[in-house]
């Protein structure tokens, strides 16, 4: 299959919105979920926020059986994590060694969200986008597309 | 006991790029041993230091391993098993092996 590496994550502004409400619901525990969408589309369309089962403001897990029913649900839908996102609730929105050690789906566009500034509060966050593959970081742009951008991209 | 196996995006480069091999064995560790005959270098994804990665999950019909005997876990013919790496990582280290 042909790689769809892009430089840069394309994310709708409901998207954007929902995964930055997430990560500031949960805090000071780290927020975290998937955002899938068509098998070799690299374009991120149903966004599903996933249960930390660690509950911990420093490590994030996606419970077992909750991570068996979504890659069924998507293997039966032909998608993919376009998206697989979760917040930093202290600490800069760049990958640790724990979350380079731990990504293991070279398609995905890794987001980071840091809530250290205004926690549950309202207020801007840093919201970066990264591609993981064998360790390696690289971060990318992240365009935010408003719905009727998006609209006419597709004409 | 013929079983299918399910691979992960990540460890397809060691099945030619198939997303489900057969498998054989009566215990997961069977099954393991021989999706390693034909595809080397896969065990040593799933297994370290005789157990179960600790951020590797392993289903048999839908069922986390952990919670019916690990690699001991038996399999009959037609089973299905599953390997999902786990969706995990954080500002801290984490406990366990990686």
């Amino acid at each position: 299959m042909l790689s769809t590496l892009a430089d840069v994550l394309k994310i709708d502004r409901e998207t954007y919105d929902a995964i930055i409400a997430h990560a500031k619901r949960d805090h000071p525990d780290e927020a975290c979920g998937v955002v899938a969408g068509p098998e070799g589309s690299d374009r991120p369309e149903r966004f599903v926020p996933m249960v930390n089962a660690a509950s911990s403001p420093t490590f994030y897990e996606f419970d077992s059986t909750e991570l068996l029913k979504l890659y069924r649900h998507m293997d039966d839908r032909e998608e993919e994590p376009v998206v697989v996102y979760h917040s930093h609730t202290a600490t800069e929105a760049y990958p640790s060694r724990t979350d380079t050690g731990l990504a293991m789906e070279p398609n995905a566009h890794y987001v980071l969200v840091s809530t250290r500034e205004h926690g549950n509060s309202d207020g801007p966050v840093e919201f970066r986008s990264y591609r993981i593959i064998d360790g390696d970081v690289t971060e990318e742009e992240v365009d935010v597309v408003d719905p009727h951008e998006q609209l006419r991209s597709q004409d | 006991m013929a079983v299918e196996v399910r691979i992960p995006t990540i460890l397809r480069t060691y099945t030619g790029g198939e997303k489900a091999v057969p498998g054989e064995g009566a215990t997961l560790s069977e099954v393991i041993d021989h999706l390693e005959n034909n595809h080397p270098g896969l065990k040593e994804r799933l297994i370290d230091e005789g157990d179960l990665r600790r951020f590797v999950n392993v289903y048999v019909n839908d069922e986390d391993v952990r919670f019916t005997g690990g690699l001991g876990t038996s399999v009959k013919d037609g089973d299905q098993v599953v390997v999902l790496p786990a969706v995990a990582g954080g500002q801290a280290e984490p406990a366990g092996r990686i």
